[in-house]
């Protein structure tokens, strides 16, 4: 399969690693597992002819050696790349998944990987109105699901709304991880308590479980749980304990302002 | 339970997008989603399961459908897994167990917690048993239908 590549002469080695990196880079930052990582840019660099390559993939960063170390044309290659955890956007998983199956069948030059790999990073988001809506939609169906009545389910679709304008434009771009969790469980706390007291919904614990499962840490979880299967123990701690915080935080956020309604109106928290 | 179920696949849908699955993907999340509950639901109404039993079967089901949309679509696992988990994940009893930390009602904090934990537990088994299958399974599967 390589076979042009080699019969070209010198690939240049580095270039290809820097690709594979590139390629990486976007699977992990966009919400990939580990063995996804390391299995695509294995793939990138085996089709190029790269025969000397070692990845050592975490979270939260790519470390590459590989290139040819002696000889007339040496190209030694050794990078480290710091990927900061952000909101997963899966259709570039996809997007790089698919470039790596055409790869193998030899519809690309690395020109052109590198080309598209460019176009994949700038796949822009869902629209935010898109966005908007589904997290109300989302946050009503899931209250309807456990046991709210209808009039629950309009107002968690109303506190589904305001979370996620909230997250776009407070807690995603200004906020830690952390901050940003407390803040987005009070916030729903404080919205499902003024919603009652003006009296939609019926039941504050059904808006509340509805409104919160946007929160829930869906993709940290479920990969975290797979890098741990596959091996990836590091990884997979990182993800996990990711996922506990995340929740463990969202719980802070909510008990604190129950405590705070507690305290100013008195009476029962219910 | 049909209603449900349907809220289940909507629901799954929303947080499709939210995750930024490609459009083409969605009808598969919401089966994937609707198929969870409904096994869920199915599990503990009518065999009087248990909750944690019940979300284990119902992870078993959703994964195995997952692996074999991703064999089918060519695309990795992941895209319909995250979504579709949702519906299964203990939310409720998260919830109930911070609201009786908070209110000072520690013994059934612990029952809630223990529980989420449990059903928390049961997800993973269930991941990771189907995950322990060869992938040519799905091939032969997703072929025939």
């Amino acid at each position: 399969m390589n076979q042009e590549a080699q019969s070209t002469g010198a690939v240049d080695e580095r270039l290809v690693l820097e690709t594979a990196m590139e390629a990486g880079h976007i699977l992990l930052e966009n919400g990939a597992e580990i063995f996804r990582v390391e299995e695509t840019m294995d793939r990138i660099c085996r089709y190029f002819g790269v025969e000397r390559r070692d990845f050592f993939v975490l979270s939260n960063g790519i470390f590459t050696t590989g290139g040819q170390e002696r000889g007339e044309n040496a190209q030694p290659f050794a990078q480290v790349k710091h990927i900061p955890v952000r909101a997963a956007q899966l259709n570039k998983v996809v997007a790089v998944n698919q470039l790596s199956r055409d790869i193998e069948k030899g519809r690309y030059t690395l020109e052109e990987v590198r080309q598209r790999l460019e176009e994949i990073r700038a796949l822009p988001p869902k629209p935010k109105g898109a966005q908007i809506a589904a997290c109300g939609v989302g946050a009503a169906c899931f209250c309807y699901l456990f046991g709210g009545s209808l009039r629950d389910a309009l107002a968690a679709l109303a506190v589904g709304l305001l979370l996620e304008i909230f997250i776009l434009w407070v807690s995603g771009p200004h906020l830690s991880r952390i901050i940003g969790n407390i803040c987005c469980g009070a916030l729903i706390t404080v919205l499902c308590l003024c919603l009652r007291g003006l009296g939609l919904g019926d039941n504050l614990s059904h808006m509340m479980i509805g409104s919160i499962i946007p929160l829930i840490p869906g993709v940290p979880f479920t990969n975290g749980i797979r890098d741990l299967v596959d091996g990836d123990y590091i990884a997979g701690s990182v993800r996990l304990l990711d996922a506990m915080l995340a929740v463990l935080c969202v719980a802070i956020g909510v008990g604190v302002i129950f405590i705070a309604y507690h305290r100013l109106w008195g009476g029962a928290i219910l | 339970m049909i209603a449900q179920v349907l809220a289940a696949a909507v629901g799954t849908v929303a947080f499709a997008l939210l995750f930024g699955v490609p459009r083409k993907f969605y009808f598969y999340c919401g089966l994937v989603g609707g198929a969870g509950w409904l096994i869920y639901a199915f599990l503990t109404q009518r065999l009087s399961a248990t909750e944690t039993e019940a979300v284990f079967f119902a992870t078993l089901g959703v994964i195995l459908l997952c692996r074999v949309f991703a064999v089918r679509e060519e695309c990795p696992v992941t895209v319909f897994l995250i979504a579709g988990i949702f519906p299964l994940v203990p939310g409720t009893r998260i919830y109930w167990t911070a609201y009786y930390a908070v209110t000072d009602q520690l013994a059934l904090a612990q029952q809630n917690g223990f529980a989420a934990l449990k059903d928390a537990l049961a997800i993973v088994l269930g991941i990771v048993v189907i995950f322990e299958l060869p992938n040519r399974m799905f091939h032969w599967l997703a072929r025939r239908k």
